[in-house]
């Protein structure tokens, strides 16, 4: 069993299982079109140079999200 | 474009005709698909009332004519982005008989997110997986076959750069259109909402609602997500029913939150997701875990993205293409410039003196020539812009630069638009306007639009140059011109803060955007992108600009001086000019150059006369108590209205109101003189330069910015906002600077 943590926490290079989004209204259905469901498996790829916002890897693409979106979303470590 | 020429051989007999769309995801190649099949052939437009592009072009297959209509790239279709909006009228009333989805091979997980919405409406859909060269290379194969069989379409590979399997996948969805609708594609979301989906699809189908727009399963599944679009329609068609279906699905919904804790659209969307896993992992999609096809990109984001090499790499591009436009676009501007003066010069020597003879060369072709020299600008600027945007580098400025602007309201994407502006001295509001089109954030883009204004374009510069110069010598010129290149930035910041908090208020746009893999773009969609670009900009502003340079002409000729008024002027030039005819062949120079001096001052002093007479003369005359204040007289005041057609304007016109004849802006003898002649004005001090600079770098941006503003905000009211709200911004900055201007240097 790995941690649970937000995704915005992840650390470069760290790998996770996302748990559940609970972000509201339009970032909910944008998170979710872009494929960032719960069971989806991410990997946090990069940051911008002043830590925000964050790059995601899945299922072959790149997400760019910021960290006060990130946080709406859990994921436990793997 | 091997496949361009496929199409075009068969235009024989043409019997049918039928319309069919053109979806897939942003970053899927598109583009190259679209340009792959219409080649040049294709029309672009807006749709009414947003700045959506509309395409449109026309093959033809075997007897059938296709009119291909490209839909904005999206990654669903909810009804929240005008994008989406657009798409899904486009595919619900009827208009289109079959849709090409395009589909990145190497991501066909997230891609057919939109595939299964449109198989939900019952579109007749071909899905094409393209850019296979690139899935081949990062190790996917997909099992073609099993996939159209689980979807129940056909599906077919593609690699649009090169052409391969365009002709295939059009075959398949002209076929397709030929066939009318299908029955629409029912996954299961859960027995509760399924038992409500039946239901309502019942009832509006035995109520014939919307029957002729979409079918009942796929408007019953829109109430059921709760999507404001669809529920207006469906009210505004019929109330009652309307109101039976609201009940039934809010009920769902309600019971649904209570159990899952989760709201209906993330159930929808989750399971649709889960229903394209598993038809994906059914051994359509097997990937070689020895090779990732964004290696590439991963290792070139670890320099283009580093924490210390990004942002001045970054700096870097936008310095060099900064440079490049300039640089390059100085010879096109040239030329164009040259031939129009020329033109000028040919009407002149052709045409009796008068009113008509100067409507023409001072109204006209100044006019045009305004709009058309900006193009080779435009052209150079849109090319690299579209370069940046089609590799994917634009995506990462937006990226890195998402911190700083965020704070001030406003996208990462608003970087580049700042810069083009002129937020790297000497570019150009009108392209730095234009290119907001990447902004899909639309409370950003709005935001962003209003402030580029106040960026350094290279139109002001020389007025910056001249007044700097005079007043704080030519040491101190190029620190006070850098000044007021950060002004310009401090300013646009904010203002925009200030903006998005009152005019443009509104909740953030949530950023979360795709960082596409590093590709090299087609020159083919490069130069047809920056055609398009400039073309509609000499259809808007060339039209627009024609009237208001006419009109401007007009104020600054008319009413002409009566008679008695303007004889001692004509007399005087006579006496001068007789002066000159009547120097001997063997005059001295010195007699000959004094001679001609007086005769260009007797000019010159009539047209100041003739200016200060014109209707633009009283108008100056007019605000000069409201100016005053920020320490300007009427000519200055007549200098900074005609700056508004065109902010080159206000040094030529400053050189005629104080008798210097027009002053070119590039000559620098006569810059140099205006510049003695006002430092020696009783009126005219260092406070009086400092304020001037910042009213100019402030005010109403030039007509032609106005427009495409207008153009790109989508309405009179923001161009009216632009020039009322800019000047206001300006009035205050200048005024405060002339008192403390006043009270440090006396």
């Amino acid at each position: 069993m790995g941690t649970t943590m937000n995704l915005g926490d992840m650390q470069v290079g760290q790998k996770a299982k996302i748990l559940t989004v609970k972000a509201k209204g339009e970032m909910n259905r944008r998170i979710r079109d872009m494929g960032l469901i719960p069971g989806s498996s991410v990997a946090v790829v990069g940051r911008a140079p002043l830590r925000d916002p964050i790059a995601v890897r899945l299922s072959g693409v790149t997400i760019s999200l910021r960290n006060s979106e990130a946080d709406h979303i859990r994921v436990e470590t793997i | 474009m091997s496949a361009v020429h496929d199409f075009a051989e068969e235009t024989i007999s043409v019997q049918k005709h039928v319309r069919i769309a053109l979806a897939g995801n942003p970053n899927c190649g598109k583009t190259t698909v679209f340009n792959g099949y219409t080649g040049a052939r294709q029309h672009v437009g807006n749709y009414p009332g947003v700045t959506v592009d509309r395409k449109e072009g026309e093959v033809v297959v075997g007897k059938t004519r296709v009119t291909l209509v490209d839909l904005p790239g999206t990654y669903s279709l909810t009804a929240y982005s005008m994008e989406e909006i657009v798409s899904r009228r486009e595919l619900s009333v009827g208009n289109v008989q079959a849709v090409i989805d395009v589909a990145e091979a190497s991501a066909l997980e997230r891609n057919l997110l939109l595939t299964v919405q449109m198989l939900e409406m019952g579109m007749p859909v071909v899905l094409g997986c393209n850019m296979m060269d690139e899935a081949k290379a990062g190790g996917i194969s997909i099992n073609m076959e099993r996939l159209s069989k689980s979807l129940g379409i056909p599906v077919l590979p593609m690699t649009a750069r090169s052409g391969l399997g365009l002709k295939e996948v059009m075959d398949a969805a002209v076929k397709l259109a030929n066939s009318g609708r299908r029955e629409p594609l029912r996954l299961s979301y859960g027995t509760d909402i399924d038992q409500a989906l039946r239901q309502m699809e019942a009832k509006i189908a035995s109520a014939k609602l919307l029957v002729d727009r979409y079918h009942p399963y796929y408007t019953a599944l829109k109430l059921i997500e709760r999507d404001a679009d669809m529920l207006a329609e469906v009210n505004a068609a019929d109330a009652k029913t309307a109101g039976e279906l609201e009940a039934t699905s809010r009920q769902v919904a309600k019971h649904v939150e209570d159990t899952l804790g989760a709201s209906m659209e993330s159930v929808i969307t989750d399971h649709r997701y889960g229903f394209i896993r598993s038809v994906l992992a059914d051994g359509v999609l097997t990937q070689d875990p020895s090779k990732d096809r964004l290696a590439f990109t991963d290792k070139l984001d670890k320099v283009l993205t580093n924490t210390f090499l990004g942002p001045i790499i970054m700096l870097a591009v936008l310095y060099l293409m900064y440079q490049i436009t300039i640089e390059i676009g100085a010879y096109p501007q040239g030329w164009v410039e040259d031939g129009l003066a020329a033109l000028g010069d040919f009407v002149g020597d052709n045409m009796a003196d008068g009113p008509l003879k100067s409507l023409v060369v001072d109204g006209i072709i100044n006019g045009v020539g305004g709009v058309l020299s900006f193009v080779p600008l435009i052209v150079i600027m849109f090319s690299l812009l579209s370069f940046l945007e089609d590799c994917g580098y634009m995506a990462r400025m937006a990226y890195m630069m998402d911190r700083v602007f965020r704070m001030f309201g406003l996208h990462g994407a608003s970087v580049m638009p700042y810069c083009v502006s002129g937020g790297i001295a000497g570019g150009c509001a009108i392209p730095g306007a234009m290119a907001t089109r990447t902004l899909r954030s639309p409370k950003e883009k709005l935001a962003t639009l209003l402030t580029l204004p106040y960026m350094t374009c290279g139109a002001k510069w020389p007025v910056f140059l001249l007044l700097a110069t005079a007043f704080f010598g030519t040491e101190q010129a190029p620190t006070i011109m850098f000044l007021l290149t950060i002004v310009g930035w401090v300013v646009a910041l904010l203002v925009a803060r200030l903006l998005r908090s009152t005019f443009v208020k509104g909740e953030p746009t949530p950023f979360v955007m795709e960082l596409p893999p590093y590709r090299f773009p087609t020159l083919f969609s490069v130069l047809l992108h920056c055609w398009e670009r400039a073309w509609m900009y000499i259809k808007k502003a060339g039209t627009v600009l024609l009237a208001i340079s006419v009109m401007l002409w007009a104020m600054m000729k008319f009413p002409e001086m009566p008679e008695d008024m303007a004889a001692p002027y004509e007399q005087k030039v006579a006496v001068a000019q007789k002066a000159v005819d009547d120097l001997p062949q063997d005059a001295a120079e010195e007699q000959r150059s004094a001679a001609e001096e007086a005769l260009s001052e007797a000019q010159n002093e009539q047209s100041e006369a003739e200016l200060a007479y014109s209707l633009a003369g009283r108008l100056g005359k007019a605000v000069e108590p409201v100016l005053a204040p920020l320490g300007y007289d009427w000519r200055t005041d007549i200098a900074l209205i005609a700056g508004v057609a065109a902010k080159e304007a206000v040094v030529g016109t400053l050189g005629t109101a104080w008798s210097l004849g027009e002053v070119d802006p590039e000559g620098e003898e006569e810059t140099k003189s205006l510049g003695d002649r006002l430092k020696a004005a009783p009126n005219w001090s260092k406070a009086t330069a400092l304020s001037l600079m910042l009213f100019v770098l402030l005010y109403s941006p030039c007509f032609v910015a106005l427009v495409v503003i207008k153009q790109e905000a989508g309405g009179w009211k923001w161009l009216a906002f632009s020039m009322l709200f800019n000047t206001a911004i300006a009035y205050g900055v200048a005024l405060i600077a002339y008192r403390i201007g006043l009270s440090v240097w006396g």
